[in-house]
């Protein structure tokens, strides 16, 4: 299947007409963006053999969207019961405030807010992971039932055993570790594949949220009203204990990831191009398909399965550099400012606390999916 | 391009040395034994199934040997460092995806990747490397276009750039020619006579039209069944009795009138309803049928019906 797949692009180039004799710079209006250029990329090069690559447009998005991120989190502390003006707010994460702003800005409210960035960015990454692995938009943890398993591990400690919040984190992170885990086992056939990967997800997404259903009807009211809250994905009420795992884990995990970036560059190729270029094709996978499911299962135990923010923001990010590539940081950059800015924007319209996040980012990620499938469909591809 | 830890000097570079090579439970091929002569174009023919796509594979490594070893410079090619193979060894696959909205230039320089590190993403020598490969392949001055607006030929072309840009003395083409028309099928073979005959690499490529192996190719090897049937120069070995024993069809042998290498003519239809004595067996002749999919699953599984 995959080798027919993959062929289908250079069949269909065949019937294209060869334009090789009439000029290039009219017939491509599309290049305008890279000023045409052969090389999208900006070089920086220091003696000693030293070079450096960036691409000037992936940086300026990541660049802005860092900006964006930090700007909506300033304006999500400031909102509340009790406003506070951004510039109070600056001063107070300065420590230049007043006591009683201090207490509010960096004790009841930055918490949460960094809560929110980290799952954000977590999110954002591993989806881009996800897409980047599976080579498709739909690869991504919503649709593979990472949410689902997370949820199903939180139900099992809050139907069966009625344990505390700390205990429900675990549990979603061991749910969400194990789901990811039989995606692997199950989708592995000399190497994992991208459609393959997808229908064993969807696949193991129905079996566990038949599960999930299970365990609703069985809890009492009390635990249900609970979990479905869980479910929902907020961030009300997010502490530091949950910020400092978050925060270990993407410092651990980012670098890993962004040093397999180049070789998942070679794997958009396809596998064999990636193996004629040295590209260690399943240890680069494996590691990078762990990294993706540890940041999203970490993500989920945080805050609940945020829906849709892994499925939008690497396609989001993708729309914004158009660079080819798996566009790493600006997925992840995209995430956080996704999920704050969904935070703040449900906050504002509904007050504080009133809606989770996850009901926002459902309705855009809902919204923004549809409008993919049109657009693709539009394009031909679907 | 040096010669690096040859333990003996006088072998060629590259061959399998008696390997079974085999998909899961399916094997293509028992005991086979094969050697790249260096600087050679060498191209394997055969009928569909018959492992040559397998071959392949197993000499680029990837697909490791159930028995039997391929030997890279005279070391096990598995036991070498990916990225350091990557830099002998090129290989132009028939599944190959180009990412959406990448231009020319940027993706005939991820051939320079087995070149490079995370401190050296990108020398000026790179640059210049990937100059040259675009205009040898005649793509240069489409460097600026996206890859998914060109036609087949063009993309063919652009890949082959890619695979140049790797600079390895040793190249790799699993039929090159695939879904091109005529010619653009000319085109592609002519590139790769030019690199081989002005840029010395050793080139070995799969190929369906006999016609062009005979041509193009300086050692031919035929393959049926997973098994060496006869190898070496096309006008020594192509012969109409070799031509019925790999593919099962009647045929004639004359000289190319353009070239005077062996051209196979088909006997015609009438004359080849009788059957055709002690050969063409049911195997070989279902696998000769579709001469169009040449997929690996596709060569594993009729492999399997014929075995």
């Amino acid at each position: 299947m995959k080798a027919a797949d993959n062929k289908t692009p250079r069949k269909k180039a065949v019937r294209d007409e060869d334009v090789r004799d009439e000029d290039v710079r009219d017939e491509a209006p599309r290049s305008q963006d890279s000023s045409a250029r052969p090389f999208r990329a900006r070089t920086v090069r220091a003696r000693g053999g030293l070079s450096v690559r960036f691409d000037v447009r992936s940086f300026t998005v990541v660049a802005l969207l860092l900006v964006a991120a930090l700007a909506a989190s300033v304006a999500l502390i400031g909102t509340g019961d009790f406003p506070i003006p951004a510039r109070d707010v600056l001063k107070s994460l300065l420590g230049n405030g007043d006591t009683g702003q201090e207490f509010i800005v960096n004790e009841l409210r930055l918490p949460r807010v960094l809560v929110g960035l980290l799952v954000g960015a977590s999110l954002g990454l591993g989806g881009a992971l996800f897409q980047a692995i599976s080579r498709n938009p739909l690869g991504s943890p919503d649709v593979l039932g990472l949410g689902q398993g997370s949820t199903a591990g939180a139900l099992t400690v809050i139907v069966l055993f009625s344990g505390n919040a700390a205990e429900v984190t675990v549990g979603a992170l061991v749910g969400g570790l194990a789901t990811g885990l039989a995606i692997y086992v199950l989708a592995w056939k000399r190497g994992v594949h991208g459609y393959r990967l997808v229908l064993v997800g969807i696949g193991v997404s129905a079996i566990v949220t038949a599960v999930n259903g299970y365990l609703l009807t069985k809890a009492d009211l009390v635990d249900a009203a609970r979990a479905v809250v869980w479910m929902t994905g907020s961030l009300n009420g997010r502490d530091w204990p949950q910020v400092w795992p978050l925060l270990w884990l993407c410092a651990v995990l980012l670098p890993l990831v962004l040093g397999n970036a180049r070789g998942l560059r070679m794997l958009e190729m396809g596998d064999d191009v990636a193996y004629a270029l040295g590209v260690r094709v399943e240890r680069t996978r494996m590691l990078l398909m762990l990294a993706a499911v540890l940041l999203t299962a970490a993500a989920t135990a945080a805050a609940g399965p945020v829906s849709f923010v892994a499925l939008t923001a690497p396609q989001l990010a993708r729309r914004l550099t158009r660079s080819p590539g798996p566009n790493l940081m600006a997925a992840m950059c995209m995430g956080a400012t996704l999920l704050i800015v969904a935070d703040w924007a449900s906050q504002r319209a509904f007050g504080a606390d009133q809606l989770p996040v996850g009901v926002v980012t459902g309705v855009l990620g809902g919204v923004y999916l549809l409008w993919l499938l049109v657009t693709e469909r539009k394009a031909g591809r679907i | 391009m040096n010669r690096t830890s040859a333990n003996n000097p006088s072998a060629n570079r590259l061959s399998a040395e008696n390997v079974t090579l085999a998909y899961d439970q399916r094997v293509i091929a028992e005991h086979l034994s094969v050697e790249i002569p260096d600087n050679s174009f060498t191209v394997i023919v055969g009928p569909n199934a018959c492992g040559k796509s397998t071959l392949l594979r197993a000499l680029s490594r990837m697909l490791k040997p159930n028995q039997g070893r391929v030997l890279l410079d005279g070391q096990v090619i598995q036991s070498m460092p990916a990225k350091k193979v990557a830099r002998t060894l090129g290989l132009l696959p028939q599944s190959s995806i180009a990412p959406d909205g990448i231009t020319v230039g940027d993706l005939v320089g991820r051939g320079r990747y087995p070149h490079q590190g995370l401190l050296r993403q990108w020398s000026s020598e790179d640059e210049r490397i990937v100059r040259e490969s675009m205009s040898s392949t005649g793509v240069a001055e489409l460097a600026d276009r996206y890859v998914d607006e060109l036609s087949g030929g063009q993309r063919q072309r652009v890949w082959i750039a890619m695979a140049l840009a790797q600079q390895t003395p040793l190249l790799l083409l699993d039929e090159p020619t695939t879904y091109l028309d005529i010619q653009h099928q000319i085109d592609v073979l002519d590139l790769c006579a030019e690199l081989h005959e002005q840029q010395g690499r050793t080139l070995v490529a799969v190929l369906h039209d006999l016609n062009h192996a005979a041509r193009y190719a300086t050692h031919l090897i035929a393959l049926r069944d997973g098994s060496v049937i006869a190898e070496g120069a096309p006008s020594d070995i192509v012969t109409a009795e070799l031509v019925e024993e790999v593919f099962g069809l009647r045929c004639q042998v004359i000289d190319d009138p353009e070239t005077g290498t062996p051209l196979v003519v088909p006997a015609a239809r009438q004359t080849r309803v009788a059957p055709a004595v002690g050969v063409a067996d049911t195997s070989s002749t279902t696998e000769a049928r579709d001469v169009r999919d040449g997929g690996d699953v596709k060569d594993a599984v009729n492999a399997a019906k014929g075995f």
